[in-house]
């Protein structure tokens, strides 16, 4: 017996069974194939956007609001012009809002609050926030502002609701990015004698300044997505209007409001709209991940 | 030495019977047990012995123009290198010479790390571990690993981390156990561990963890054990427990060690290879290394001019 | 003070006036003013909520309305049974599809595919939390529901002899449609929580696995899965507030039937679909009974949120705490996950 037929026979025992390999190469296929089914729904609704969206812009689409008429198929059922500038004015006070006090929080909960009891609370409840249901910001801004005040709905109170939704979000964001400026910048910047707030001004925020536009604008997107909290704030109205104090229409208002409609021509302006509202929300991604590729942080 | 039969190897093997090579294995961790009960008489013969290691013939290896990389930094240049069987092999060298990547080459180990890769031969007995025909899975399990950190499974008994290695082939649970004590007994851990082996492995102390990651790769029963650094970061008895834990072990498998203190390469290993900038200077008996190194490199670093 | 021996002049270079001090004061107190504000505007929410739906609660009683079967508008008869029934069948078809395919992603991103491929999957993954909820709605009934109709049926009357699973006839917006965009819409939140658990895992015991000679796939179930549990198990638990919060596409798909639907594939209606749909047009009681059926939905999601952050923070504690043992090498485990618990 050779040296080779002595070792074969000893190693053999360490041989792979075919089931082991056939479990293994059966999970990765698996795995595989579960990734797959997570991308197609992605494929599918880009897919259909484009082919049902595109189909229906023109340029009277952004030009021209909706004349309301969802039933005559003779008539023009109009285009979205409302519904973008709403969402723009709508989302812009929001961000106006939600940006400086979330900021103001994640500054106070990193440079003031740290670990004490009250800064505990705070992130307790700022991450309650973040899981409320949206459309529970929208009764929210319904009882105070509305119930509260007697008064009719409006386009700043739908920038409210926004603005508590944008709120948590933030500011978890922002505390996170806050946290990772490093202890001993600050305190060099202390050790030569700068009062804190000049440190947090000019040292702390400027650093974190990358990371803190990515959260802000991922934020600006999602907010801008949200159709429940507008319904009973902002609510819904066809003419383009610039004043905040009255109703205004917003893209996923109206695309909510015409997937109900029984005429096609109507349902088509929905997929225009809401491939212009993704448009819109992709471009904000993008520009917030472009961003946080240059950030020195993380 | 290459096998003449082609079929011959780990890669090959599955499709053969594998019923005489369940009775291999269960006459390797009894040897002497009677053919009618082989589990109760293995539990009754490690009994006897609180370090139950009984000898066999182990396999060698051999290293041949071995050289691994990562990317195109080449940490490992063209090294020949033989680990006798059931001897311990030190490799000894400043940090950065390669010698964790030279043993992590030899079970295969290496190529884990993305962007690296190695070429040559490593030559278990007379098989090329590296031969596109053979499997990588098995080449582990003959070749057994002990790290710089132990790391039981955190989210396993300590039963449990110890029959890990088992239950991946038997499909049988219920003769899991005496192989479980066998192994624990074999690392020298059984009477500290004996009464609880339901607790988390992590709550052992860190020499307890490393002998329990040493009886981890003992339960399968592997032809070489290769550690790297194992007593880096123990104390000092902790180190002698497994020092002594060595010492018998030979007498079963091949032990390539790699270690940074030189005190350690001389009290463990019948060779020691020095290694400098991922090249071989000098390898020979523990004892000539030491005392009489051919190579001036040598000389300077066991009496401690550098690393 | 301390400086008495220092003379006059000196004194005044060392003493800040308080007028420098301001800005730090001003900004100390602010900040921690907006700090407190927050937490007095939830309390503030919760205690008018309850006083909104307090009419509906005193009417029907607090049991009578979360559990009554009987949600009648036209009658002011509101019991939320229906209500809450459609809202828990469709969270949990969502983790029930979506939890499986979103680990099985992560683990595939994070074990088993070329490292050139993970970042653009990780992309395009979280690309499914960019599309607004309104546009998964438009695309469920428009396309999805319909699509799927032939093959629902089918499924259906398979089914026939389980109990409530099969037998009817399949509508367009159902029960189980809403569910299966639901598990689309809270995957890249579960997958994003899975991958960044995964990563926690400390490579020693990956290796370990390895060493003892087990298949890639022996290695994810002996080091990975085990190690992640508890992450995974809150980034589902995460997914499943999403899933029971989520209002519009919900409202588009499940069909606004305010009755206990007879079986999977009908019609239903979920706690978020009746606000949404009820809100506009309601007076007196039926609004009352909306608000609380709000204030349901607010009580079940801080219930399922919180036990998710706690699992979430304990893997992300875990993850950090080996990250920091191990030599040093880059913690931020815990970070991470927070970060991704936040942006999510």
């Amino acid at each position: 017996m050779n040296a080779g037929r002595a070792s074969g026979d000893r190693l053999e025992r360490f041989a792979v069974t075919p089931a082991r390999k056939r479990r293994d190469s059966t999970a990765r296929a698996v795995m595989l194939g579960a990734t797959i089914i997570a991308l197609i729904p992605l494929v599918l609704i880009v897919y259909y956007l484009l082919r049902k969206g595109l189909g229906s812009w023109s340029s009277s689409f952004f030009t021209t609001d909706p004349t309301g008429n969802t039933f005559f198929k003779s008539s023009s059922i109009g285009g979205i012009k409302s519904a973008i500038l709403g969402t723009i004015e709508i989302v812009a006070l929001a961000s106006a809002m939600a940006i400086p006090v979330g900021l103001g929080v994640a500054v106070w909960l990193v440079e003031y609050g740290k670990d004490s009891r009250l800064a505990q609370a705070v992130r307790f409840f700022v991450d309650v926030l973040t899981g409320v249901p949206s459309i529970l910001f929208g009764l929210f801004i319904y009882i105070v502002l509305i119930v509260g005040t007697g008064s009719s709905y409006a386009g700043y109170k739908g920038s409210l609701a926004l603005a508590l939704l944008m709120l948590p979000v933030v500011t978890r964001a922002t505390e996170v990015i806050l946290q990772l400026v490093p202890g001993a910048l600050r305190e060099a910047a202390l050790a030569l004698g700068a009062p804190r707030w000049r440190v947090i001004l000019r040292v702390v925020l400027p650093t974190a300044l990358p990371g803190m536009i990515t959260g802000v604008l991922l934020a600006v997107a999602r907010a801008a997505g949200e159709t429940a909290p507008l319904l009973f704030t902002a609510a819904a109205t066809l003419k383009t209007n610039f004043n905040l104090g009255q109703f205004m229409n917003s893209l996923p208002v109206q695309i909510y409001s015409d997937v109900t409609s029984p005429t096609t021509a109507v349902v088509n302006r929905a997929w225009g709209a809401a491939l212009a509202l993704v448009a819109m929300i992709l471009l904000l991604n993008v520009i917030a991940r472009l961003i946080s590729r240059r950030s020195r942080l993380a | 030495m290459r096998s003449p039969r082609p079929s011959s190897g780990v890669a090959d093997l599955e499709s053969d019977s594998r019923s005489d090579t369940d009775e291999q294995r269960r006459e390797r961790i009894a040897p002497g047990a009677g053919a009618s009960s082989p589990t109760a008489t293995a539990t009754a013969a490690a009994a006897a012995t609180s370090a139950a290691v009984e000898p066999q013939a182990g396999l060698g290896v051999r290293l041949e123009q071995l050289r691994a990389f990562y990317g195109d930094l080449e940490a490992v240049s063209g090294i020949d290198l033989d680990f006798r069987a059931n001897e311990v092999t030190a490799i000894i060298g400043p940090s950065g010479c390669g010698k964790s990547t030279l043993i992590r080459c030899i079970n295969r180990m290496h190529e884990e790390i993305p962007g690296a890769r190695a070429q040559g031969r490593v030559m278990l007995d007379d098989l090329d571990v590296y031969s596109p025909s053979v499997d990588v899975v098995a080449v582990r399990r003959a070749i057994g690993m002990v790290f710089q950190k132990p790391n039981p499974f955190p989210t396993m008994s300590i039963f449990n981390n110890v029959a890990a290695g088992l239950r991946l082939s038997s499909g049988r649970r219920g003769d899991l156990r005496p192989k479980v004590e066998a192994a624990l007994r074999s690392a020298g851990l059984w009477d500290e561990v004996s009464e609880r082996l339901d607790e988390p492995g992590a709550g052992l102390s860190g020499g307890q963890q490393q002998r329990l990651c040493i009886a981890r790769s003992l339960a399968v029963d592997p032809e070489v054990i290769l550690m790297d650094e194992p007593c880096s970061a123990l104390d000092p008895i902790a180190t002698l427990k497994i020092e002594e834990l060595i010492d018998r072990l030979k007498a079963r498998v091949t032990i390539v060690i790699v270690t940074h203190n030189m005190q350690q390469a001389a009290r463990v290993a019948d060779r020691t290879a020095f290694m400098l900038d991922g090249r071989l200077i000098e390898v020979g008996p523990t004892h000539e290394i030491f005392t009489r190194p051919a190579d001036p490199r040598t000389e300077e670093y066991v009496t401690g001019k550098f690393g | 003070m301390e400086a008495a021996s220092i003379s006059g002049g000196e004194r005044r270079v060392l003493l800040r006036s308080p007028l420098a001090r301001l800005p730090d004061q001003a900004l100390r107190y602010g900040l921690t003013a907006l700090a407190v504000l927050i937490l007095a505007l939830i309390v503030y929410f919760f205690i008018r909520l309850v006083g909104e739906a307090g009419p509906a609660f005193a009417k029907f009683g607090v049991f009578g309305f979360a559990f009554g079967n009987n949600w009648n508008v036209s009658a002011e008869h509101f019991g939320a049974l229906p209500l809450l029934v459609g809202t828990l069948i469709t969270s949990a078809l969502a983790l029930l599809i979506g939890v499986p395919v979103a680990v099985a992603t992560a683990v595939y991103a994070t074990e088993l595919c070329p490292r050139r491929l993970r970042g653009p999957l990780t992309v395009l993954v979280e690309l499914l939390a960019a599309v607004p909820s309104v546009v998964y709605g438009l695309w469920g009934i428009f396309f999805l529901a319909p699509k799927l109709q032939p093959a629902e049926q089918w499924l259906a009357d398979r089914l026939s002899f389980i109990p409530f699973i099969g037998g009817g006839v399949v509508t367009i917006p159902n029960y189980f449609i809403t569910g299966l965009v639901l598990a689309i819409m809270i995957l890249p939140i579960v997958s994003a929580i899975s991958r960044e658990v995964m990563a926690t895992v400390p490579s020693d015991q990956k290796e370990a696995a390895l060493g003892l000679g087990a298949t890639r796939w022996e290695m994810i179930r002996m080091a990975v899965l085990p190690y992640c549990r508890s992450g995974i198990v809150g980034g589902s638990m995460l997914g499943l507030g999403r899933a029971i919060g989520e209002t519009i596409a919900v409202t588009i798909l499940i069909g606004d039937a305010p009755q206990l639907g007879s079986h999977l594939f009908g019609q239903g209606y979920s706690l978020a679909a009746s606000i949404a749909n009820e809100f506009g047009e309601a007076q007196g009681l039926h609004r009352s009974a909306l608000f609380a059926a709000g204030l349901v939905l607010f009580v079940l999601t801080l219930l399922v949120n919180g036990i998710a952050r706690a699992l979430v923070l304990r893997a992300a504690r875990a993850g950090s705490a080996q990250a920091d043992a191990g030599a040093g090498g880059g913690g931020g485990g815990g970070q991470r996950i927070a970060e991704t618990v936040a942006g999510a």
